[in-house]
Formats: structure tokens, C-alpha cells, sequence
């Protein structure tokens, strides 16, 4: 039982879309894993059953060895607690009428409740590079790249072991991007904790994830480890979507969109693609 | 100090000020302090009625229907009474019952809205379809029918009263929860091993809180003239008390000493102006749809960059410069 989580042939629907077609993943404690695809491939489905929100339609998402409960009305056991989720969008991910301070208290409650010892509100603001005196201030009176690390430092003053983040960057400007980016990895690592990390933007991904997987229209085409599937893509969607990378060559050359024409074969199968590990690695990380 | 608290700082600074001028310029409209002023002046007169009024409510010490003098400025009621002095004390009956009204009204139907938001599935259909039942009817039509069937008294009234107004706070909350409970902090909480109950206490309630109160201050209003109109039908408070829809009531005997009526038309007039006056200022300083608040959330979004944002005639111009070449 070393792997936090593990999910088996996952699908999920809304009415008759299937969002999300037999996905299957695990994490381990320090591990960073990350979900790439173009909008609507069925990353935040992924992330939403994996975390509750969404009861999965078929397959299981095991968290410690034991099923993940549908968040209902019913109150989340302390051992669930261990699992966070970073949002998207930093203006909704913070309670308006309460002050910063007070949610990151959540958090340290939702630790201590297991058990375990967190930080005060203050040294978690400061760990995501905030002051420490801001805890008294109301999210209306910072920017949304710091809001987004004011959820941060809520999902991980309650000490989790695993974070899941729904494109936590991609509502940021660019310069700050990479910086929560790095923070989030960083923390993340420090704290001995797993992370699913969901992006459409594989340059950010790169520098962030141990292993990635790629995912078209509700599967996974492409999985495995981050630097050989940069260096070396097999399946035909991944190469897309590495060519879709802007360069700054200064032509000012907008890539085409990958999903303007979808050719066939990116929705085909090969096997080679999957679970990719580095052959001089494979002792080692295994 | 480094340069990031100072950026912080000036912001924070900027948002204070903003505040400060956003709430007293709302409150400054000439309605909202004509609002404040006359309710003021109705409570200070029910608090300190016995004081002020000229005579006692009951008493009947004057020569009977004569019209405003010296002696009785309002004039007196075919019994004898002074007409001003059972306006003041009326205000001591209408005024309370009526806040009594909307806060029951308020509470009830912010509880059930509350509830079949945040719970959903058949508890929201049941729930819903009830909050339905009751808004069939005619409200005034409804009250009476209430009023006459528990037997006529100023309790059954606002009994009456608070069956027949419910169901606007609870349509209101409902569709105010069922917008919050996906917002992100709220599935967030839970995640932290909030109970639903105290996520709809802490999460939901402050955050509801603001548009139904401008909702409850704006019923005030209604509420005075449902139990006055109550009162005049003979439904709500009964002789001898002194309560203003009873009194006009009394004067339909006496239709030529036109002061009987007018006078105690004209404090329900004033005192439901103001509750609107107050409502209408309340929701202008509260309500997120209302321009001063627009501007604030506008303010509030790009609170670090801000000087090119803050100018509004930039922006769109921008906007238009950047949409043009993808044409």
C-alpha cells in the first residue's frame, strides 16, 4: 500500500457525455504527477471524482486503500481531510466575508483533527510568500495571484498528503505563474506529499512533474516520465500539442490551434505510448 | 520594509478609502436621510410616547369630534379622545408588531429557502413547491382569510402576516444559496471536514446576509400596511386600542370630521416611505447589483496593477485595439 492513490478505469458522465473515459492512475508520497490535454479532454472530470465532487459512472478511485466518499451533505471523515484540492479560480476558492487569516485556520482545524500539528496562520502566509500581518485582511483587498496562494496555504495547512490542483496557474498572470508554480512543487515535496497537478500548459508542466500523462477526449494517449515524453513524444496528439508551444522567435507566429482539425490519429492507441519509463532510471525509481 | 508590503499597503489604503467614501455616499442621497430622519422621529415618538403625547390613548377628557385647535392640534374622536396623542401611542403598537412581522417572516423564509438551496434533490422540490402554494394567493386576500379564521386580534394578525410574507425571503435565499453552494470556498470547506450545517452558517449565511436584509427593510413597509389594512378591516387590533388602520376604521362612522382619517393616513404614509427610502439606500450601499458596488468589485479585481485599469475610458479602447487583428 505505498501508493497514496489509485485509480482504476475511471469514467465519468454527465448525462449521455462521457467526460472522462477509463482513466487509471496512481501517486506516490513526494510524487508529482501531471494531467495535460486541451480544454474539455476531461482533466477536471479526473480531479473532481477523484477528490468527490463527482460520483464516478464506472472504476474506482481508492485514496489509502479505501474508497473516496461522494461529497454530500454528509461531513468528511478527518481521514479524508488528508486530501485538498487547489481550484482554478482564485476568486470563488476564498470565503468573501471572512478574513484570510480565519481560512487557513480551517485548515490547521481540519490537521488537527487527524491528529497532527500545523503551522499558525501567520508562518503559513509566509510560507507561500505572503506577510504575516495580512492574516486580519479580507480577499477582497489582495490580487488574485495572491489569493491563489492563500488557498494553497489553506489546502496545506491541513496537512495533506495529497493536493490536488484544477489548473491552480492558469487564472494567473505570467509572471506569477511560474512562481506559484515552483512554490507549490516545492511545498508540496517538503511536506512529503503527492500531487496531481492539472494543466494545459506543458511548459509549466516540465518543470514541475516527475511523471505526466496526456489526455484526449476522456483518455490517456500518452503517460509516463516528464523528460522522455518532452524530449521524445510518441503519440501523434502529444507532438501536437509540444508544437503548439509558442516560441518566442520574434515573429510573433500565433501556433495553431490543435483542436482546429482533429486528425484520427490522435485519438488512436499505441501501446508504446503508455506508462513510459527511462530504461537507465527504471531500477531506481521503481 | 520591501517593496511587496509597500505595493500591499498603498493598495490596501486605496480599498480603506474607497470604503469610506462608498457607504457614506449612499447614505447621503436626500431620500436615504428624509428615510432616516422621519423613522427616527416615529421611534423616539413610540419610545417615549407617555411623555410626549398630550393625553393618554384611552382618555376621553375632550369635547367629542372637535376639529384641530389649541387645545387638541389633530383634533378628537367621537368618543372624546385626542387624536395626536393615539397617534403616538398607535406607533407604539403598529411599529413593533410590524418589525415583529418581518423578523419571524425573514427568519421562516430564510430558513426553508436556505435549506432547500443547500440541500436540493426532493427537500428542495417539497420545499419549493410549498413556497409556491403560498404565493398562489392573493396576498392580502390570503392574510384576511387567516386573520378571520384564528379569530380577529393584533397577535393573529401578525400570525397572518408572517404565513403570507414568508415565501419572498425563502424564493430570495433559495436562489442565493443554490448560486454559493458550488462556489469553490464552500466545496473547499467541506473538504475540511466542514458539517453542512456549518457551512451554511459560516459560508453561506454572511454571504446571504446583505441582500435579504434590504430585502426585510424594504418589507417593513408592506408589512405596516398589511397589518394596518388588517386593522382597518376590523381584523387586527381592536377597540380601544390605539393602532392606526383601527382608527381610520373608526372614522369611516364619522366621514365629515375628515381629521379622524386623514391623520392617522398620513403617519402610515410616512412611516412606510421611510421604511422604503431606508430599504432603497440600503440596497444601493448592499446590493451587488447596484452601480456603487459594480464599481467597487471593479476597483477590487485589479487592486495591485490598478492605474491603468482604474481609468475607465482606457479600457475598452484596449480592448477594441486588441480584437482587431484576429478579424
Amino acid at each position: 500500500m505505498n501508493e497514496l492513490l489509485r485509480v482504476d478505469d475511471l469514467h465519468v458522465r454527465y448525462g449521455p457525455v462521457t467526460a472522462v473515459d477509463g482513466v487509471s492512475l496512481e501517486i506516490t508520497p513526494g510524487e508529482v504527477l501531471a494531467l495535460v490535454g486541451e480544454s474539455g479532454c476531461g482533466k477536471s472530470s479526473t480531479a473532481r471524482a477523484i477528490v468527490g465532487m463527482d460520483k464516478p459512472a464506472e472504476g474506482t478511485v481508492l485514496f489509502r486503500g479505501s474508497d473516496v466518499p461522494k461529497l454530500d451533505l454528509r461531513t468528511r471523515r478527518p481521514d479524508f481531510t488528508a486530501m485538498q484540492m487547489v481550484f482554478q479560480d482564485p476568486n470563488s476558492s476564498l470565503n468573501p466575508r471572512k478574513r484570510v487569516g480565519d481560512q487557513i485556520a480551517d485548515g490547521i482545524r481540519a490537521a488537527k483533527a487527524r491528529g497532527l500539528k500545523s503551522n499558525s496562520p501567520q508562518e503559513w502566509l509566509e510560507a507561500v510568500g505572503l506577510d504575516a500581518d495580512m492574516v486580519g485582511r479580507y480577499p477582497h483587498q489582495f490580487s488574485g495571484g495572491q489569493r491563489q496562494r492563500i488557498a494553497i496555504a489553506r489546502a496545506l495547512a491541513a496537512k495533506p498528503d495529497l493536493i490536488v490542483a484544477d489548473e491552480p496557474i492558469s487564472a494567473l498572470d505570467a509572471s506569477s505563474q511560474a512562481s506559484v508554480a515552483a512554490m507549490m512543487r516545492q511545498l508540496c515535496l517538503d511536506a512529503g506529499a503527492g500531487m496531481l497537478f492539472i494543466s494545459h500548459d506543458l511548459s509549466v508542466v516540465r518543470l514541475m512533474a516527475d511523471r505526466l500523462m496526456v489526455m484526449y477526449r476522456g483518455k490517456v494517449v500518452e503517460s509516463g516520465s516528464t523528460s522522455l515524453i518532452w524530449n521524445d513524444p510518441v503519440h501523434p496528439y502529444t507532438r501536437a500539442l509540444l508544437s503548439a508551444i509558442p516560441h518566442p522567435d520574434g515573429k510573433g507566429v500565433l501556433p495553431e490551434a490543435p483542436a482546429a482539425e482533429a486528425p484520427d490519429e490522435w485519438a488512436s492507441h499505441i501501446d508504446e505510448a503508455l506508462n513510459r519509463v527511462p530504461v537507465s532510471k527504471e531500477a531506481a525509481s521503481e | 520594509m520591501s517593496s511587496n508590503t509597500n505595493i500591499g499597503r498603498s493598495a490596501d489604503a486605496k480599498l480603506q478609502r474607497k470604503a469610506r467614501r462608498r457607504l457614506p455616499a449612499a447614505w447621503r442621497s436626500p431620500l436615504a436621510i428624509i428615510g432616516v430622519v422621519i423613522a427616527g422621529i416615529w421611534l423616539i415618538l413610540a419610545v417615549f410616547a407617555p411623555w410626549i403625547a398630550p393625553y393618554g390613548p384611552l382618555a376621553q377628557e375632550l369635547p367629542r369630534l372637535m376639529p384641530p385647535s389649541e387645545l387638541a392640534w389633530f383634533g378628537t374622536d367621537a368618543l372624546g379622545r385626542d387624536v395626536l396623542s393615539r397617534l403616538i401611542h398607535g406607533a407604539r403598537v403598529t411599529i413593533p408588531f410590524a418589525g415583529m412581522l418581518v423578523l419571524c417572516a425573514m427568519v421562516l423564509g430564510t430558513l426553508i429557502g436556505a435549506i432547500g438551496g443547500y440541500v436540493g434533490g426532493w427537500v428542495d422540490e417539497v420545499l419549493g413547491r410549498l413556497t409556491d402554494l403560498f404565493m398562489a394567493f392573493p396576498t392580502v386576500i390570503l392574510a384576511m382569510v387567516i386573520a378571520a379564521s384564528l379569530g380577529p386580534s393584533l397577535f393573529n394578525a401578525v400570525l397572518a402576516g408572517i404565513i403570507v410574507t414568508w415565501p419572498v425571503y425563502a424564493r430570495v435565499t433559495r436562489s442565493l444559496v443554490v448560486s454559493l453552494r458550488s462556489q469553490n470556498f464552500v466545496v473547499a470547506s467541506r473538504m475540511l471536514g466542514y458539517s453542512s450545517w456549518r457551512s451554511l452558517r459560516t459560508d453561506i449565511l454572511p454571504n446571504i446576509l446583505g441582500p435579504v436584509l434590504v430585502l426585510a427593510s424594504l418589507e417593513i413597509g408592506t408589512a405596516i400596511l398589511l397589518l394596518t389594512g388588517l386593522s382597518f378591516l376590523g381584523l387586527g387590533a381592536q377597540p380601544p386600542t390605539a393602532e392606526w388602520g383601527a382608527m381610520i376604521s373608526g372614522a369611516m362612522q364619522n366621514i365629515d370630521a375628515w381629521w379622524l382619517g386623514v391623520f392617522p393616513g398620513l403617519a402610515i404614509l410616512t412611516v412606510v416611505m421611510a421604511c422604503n427610502f431606508i430599504g432603497d439606500s440600503l440596497r444601493d450601499v448592499l446590493d451587488p447589483l447596484s452601480s456603487a458596488e459594480r464599481q467597487g468589485a471593479g476597483a477590487a479585481a485589479p487592486a495591485v496593477t490598478t492605474d491603468a485599469a482604474a481609468d475607465p475610458g482606457a479600457e475598452p479602447d484596449f480592448a477594441q485595439g486588441r480584437q482587431e487583428p484576429n478579424q
